[in-house]
């Protein structure tokens, strides 16, 4: 089963990343309000049951995938 | 007395010669330790984990370095209470193995910052920097130096007596000005400048040095 992983900044730290693009999308008359950057990972994992395969992503998440100080991530099915 | 340190090599170091010839210059034995090893809680009087881009900064910067097979003696040498000090992607790395609190992210300018900083002392450091030392010179190398820790928590590490130094200016937008912090029991480090870098004259400085003589 494939899971995607969405990871994105918390609110509450300066998305950089985020501020420059904006930055660059307004200066080249693009309307928009906000601009965040995070990073989608997708996950190969051998297991036919939904469930034990997004347990099994959320493991990984909480082991290395995602720093609980800085980002928060949610998990989809593909 | 146990005079040998151990140079914790991970993929991508590259700060691990001038820290290993520092720590020589201080009158110590330096020894390699390859990120894949596992040694013994008392082997090293001391451990350094040097700067450069461990795993190439993938994911986060010290992500995967702090989860290499090494980091689990690592992890019991802290716990022994030996010194270690981690510079700049090795200050990283021991926040990301959370053996350090809060976390290192882009510099606010999106920029590589190169260059010297004034460095003052908040808390002395029981094992690295001469109680002399109470303002550096150190030269700075890091395009993901901010240092960030939640806005609760930043009072706390400063009433804990944790905030090791700070930057006279501000390079990169740490919260307080952050260079460096220290664990609870005082014993684990990290430095964003480096040290290394500045323990001759000619190198244009040599405030560096005592962070490796005060071992002895």
């Amino acid at each position: 089963m494939k899971i995607g992983v969405r990871v994105m900044p918390r609110k509450e730290v300066l998305d950089s990343q985020g501020r420059a693009v904006e930055r660059t999308l307004r200066a080249h008359g693009k309307n928009l309000s906000h601009c965040r950057v995070g990073k989608y990972i997708e996950l190969e994992i051998d297991e036919k049951d939904r469930q034990k395969a997004l347990a099994k992503a959320t493991e990984m998440c909480e082991f290395a995938l995602h720093n609980p100080l800085i980002e928060t991530y949610e998990l989809e099915v593909l | 007395m146990n005079k040998t340190v151990g140079v914790i090599r991970f993929l991508g170091t590259n700060c691990d010669q001038d820290v290993f010839s520092a720590i020589k210059q201080a009158g110590l034995s330096p020894e390699w330790v390859c990120h894949q090893d596992q040694f013994d809680k008392s082997q090293y009087m001391a451990l350094f984990l040097p700067g450069g881009f461990s795993h190439g900064d993938y994911l986060r910067c010290g992500a995967l370095a702090a989860r290499a097979p090494v980091m689990k003696s690592v992890v019991e040498a802290s716990r022994h209470g030996t010194p270690i000090l981690g510079i700049c992607n090795g200050f990283q790395i021991l926040c990301e193995a959370n053996l350090l609190p809060g976390v290192l992210v882009r510099n606010n300018s999106l920029r590589f910052r190169d260059g010297w900083v004034g460095l003052q002392r908040v808390q002395q450091s029981p094992q690295f920097g001469s109680d002399k030392l109470i303002y550096a010179k150190l030269p700075i190398a890091h395009g993901e130096g901010r240092y960030y820790i939640e806005d609760d928590q930043v009072k706390k590490l400063f009433d804990d007596e944790q905030v090791w130094c700070v930057y006279e200016r501000n390079p990169n937008g740490s919260v307080e000005n952050i260079a460096g912090v220290m664990n609870e029991n005082k014993n684990v480090a990290g430095l964003m400048p480096h040290p290394e870098r500045a323990v001759a004259d000619f190198m244009g400085g040599s405030d560096g040095l005592s962070f490796f003589t005060s071992l002895l």
